[in-house]
């Protein structure tokens, strides 16, 4: 099975990172996996997306995600954008804190999460993305919750254990959200 | 050793210095400027250098000088830059120095864009500097391949005295794919005994020069490049084929265009139309012989590139207009989608029917 993913939101809200965790997880587990951002001066501020595709039996072709099979979307920019691109059957995982408008798709499954608003309320400041991660973890079936965290941590040394610590707790936060 | 998460940028640069690249000459431009900073950082580490320099004309020609040390060095740009770099790379040629000049290329003409493009293709294969010259031209399509074929840069480039131009694009450049290094031995660099690397006294001097004041001599010099060039060509030729046995179209396309199509053609399969794909890796020299084959039994022809159509030539040439060839390619730093080239295979399956 290939599942395409399109992460979406501004420069900083760790788009970019969101999207290498789930990519090196595939890696991780002997999938086939591209990660492509957008580049350039929607970088410093902009927008920013990243495409990750991940497949457990063919070699990834076009490595760019028109038709996501999972959208993450961070920002209202966003959610306008892409929101309609997403396959039928498809999962969408928008942050309701900064994302008001709902999907009034009735052929998706729509999670709404008030990450950017979970994380400072639980002083967990740029963590957004990876609650956003744990309620991915939590819906997608795609990966097991303990083997996810294990690996999207094992890039942080060992002496940052605060920052070990905040992720696991973002994490969590996400994974066990309901609506 | 373990496969890791990288950019094809990073990639490139591990791969230099594993197949014992210890210099590095270049001028920021996205979208490569990583591999100057993985250079930065690693290059002081392994008593190696990475020197930014004012321009990309000075790095060329000191990538020229260190080339005629004998060490490998690369240089890597972007489109306008390797314009800017052509005059050293043809000087290069004409001294007979290898090294690997990385293309990550760009939308043009002009400063262009920044997005993806394969619009530096005429440049790469046709004419990349001034006088009678080619480039070997390696199009890798995976961030696998871009560490591979940076080797195979090196290695190819020491046996045939030639520079090696590597033509990737922005995408390929940017993206992260998992990718396996090898690890090439330190003591298996070729010995260069035409380097100037100092007599010592104890032998002729060597000379590294491209300037042939007298007529013959420069003939001499050039025609002796060329049996090389005619070696290459028989050696060298590397393209992949990608379901051609029994398909009717055949697309032809490279570098990360090539996935989009294959992407493309797993569509139209789905819909009974039968597709291939031969890929040129090698875009100079070219794969014409792959290409003839398949013209025997394939019906029509379709070019996909990143520009408006610069290989189109190439293969008429190779399969001497004996099948139809058409192109539908996007510029300017924009990427077709595969239904955008399942379309045109549409058009062509209804025309063959």
């Amino acid at each position: 099975m290939t599942t395409k993913i399109l992460i979406a939101g501004f420069g900083g809200q760790g788009v970019l990172f969101a999207g290498k965790a789930i990519a090196k997880m595939g890696m991780d587990k002997d999938m086939q996996v591209s990660w492509l951002p957008s580049y350039g001066p929607e970088m410093r501020g902009g927008t920013a997306n990243c495409s990750v595709i991940i497949s457990d039996d063919e070699e990834i072709g076009s490595p760019i995600v028109n038709i996501p099979d999972i959208l993450f979307s961070f920002n209202i920019q966003s959610f306008d954008k892409f929101e309609s691109t997403v396959a039928p059957g498809g999962i969408l995982f928008a942050d309701s804190a900064l994302i008001s408008k709902k999907s009034d798709r009735t052929d998706i499954k729509a999670f709404y999460i008030p990450a950017t608003e979970l994380a400072s309320k639980n002083d967990l400041q740029g963590g957004a993305n990876v609650i956003m991660l744990g309620k991915f973890v939590a819906e997608s079936g795609l990966f097991d919750k303990d083997e996810f965290i294990d690996h999207m941590v094992s890039s942080i040394p060992a002496t940052k254990a605060k920052l070990i610590a905040n992720n696991r707790k973002a994490f969590d936060i996400g994974y066990n959200y309901k609506d | 050793m373990a496969k890791v998460l990288m950019k094809g940028n990073e990639a490139i640069a591990e791969a230099a210095i594993r197949s014992g690249c210890r210099h590095y000459f270049g001028y920021p431009i996205t979208p490569q400027t990583e591999i100057a900073e993985y250079m930065a950082k690693r290059m002081p580490k392994i008593g190696g250098v990475c020197l930014q320099a004012e321009s990309e004309i000075a790095a060329i020609n000191m990538v020229l000088g260190a080339s005629s040390a004998g060490v490998r060095v690369m240089t890597s740009s972007s489109s306008p830059g390797i314009s800017l770099k052509s005059e050293g790379i043809s000087y290069m040629v004409g001294s007979d120095l290898p090294a690997l000049i990385l293309n990550v290329q760009r939308g043009g003409p002009g400063l262009g864009g920044i997005q993806p493009a394969q619009s530096d293709y005429y440049q790469a294969t046709k004419a990349n500097g001034h006088g009678d010259l080619h480039l070997i031209v390696l199009a890798p399509n995976s961030i696998q391949e871009a560490a591979d074929y940076t080797s195979l840069a090196f290695e190819l480039g020491d046996k045939y005295r030639v520079p090696v131009m590597m033509l990737a694009d922005g995408a390929l450049g940017q993206m992260m794919e998992p990718v396996e290094f090898k690890e090439v031995a330190e003591t298996a660099l070729p010995e260069k005994p035409w380097a100037t690397t100092g007599t010592e006294c104890k032998r002729k001097k060597n000379i590294i020069n491209s300037l042939f004041i007298k007529p013959d001599e420069l003939e001499v010099s050039v025609n002796e490049r060329f049996d090389r060039y005619a070696e290459i060509e028989k050696n060298e030729t590397r393209a992949e084929e990608y379901m051609t046995e029994d398909a009717d179209i055949v697309i032809v396309s490279y570098g990360i265009t090539s996935r989009i199509c294959k992407t493309a053609i797993t569509l139209a399969r789905k819909e009974g139309l039968k597709v291939g794909m031969v890929r040129p890796i090698t875009l100079w020299p070219y794969p014409s012989n792959t290409l003839a084959k398949v013209a025997k039994t394939a019906k029509e022809f379709l070019v996909v590139e990143l520009n408006k159509g610069q290989m189109v030539d190439d293969v008429k040439i190779s399969i001497e207009c004996s099948r139809p060839v058409s192109f539908y390619g996007r510029t300017g730093g924009m990427m077709p989608t595969p239904e955008e080239i399942l379309e045109e295979l549409r058009k062509i399956g209804g025309r063959i029917e």
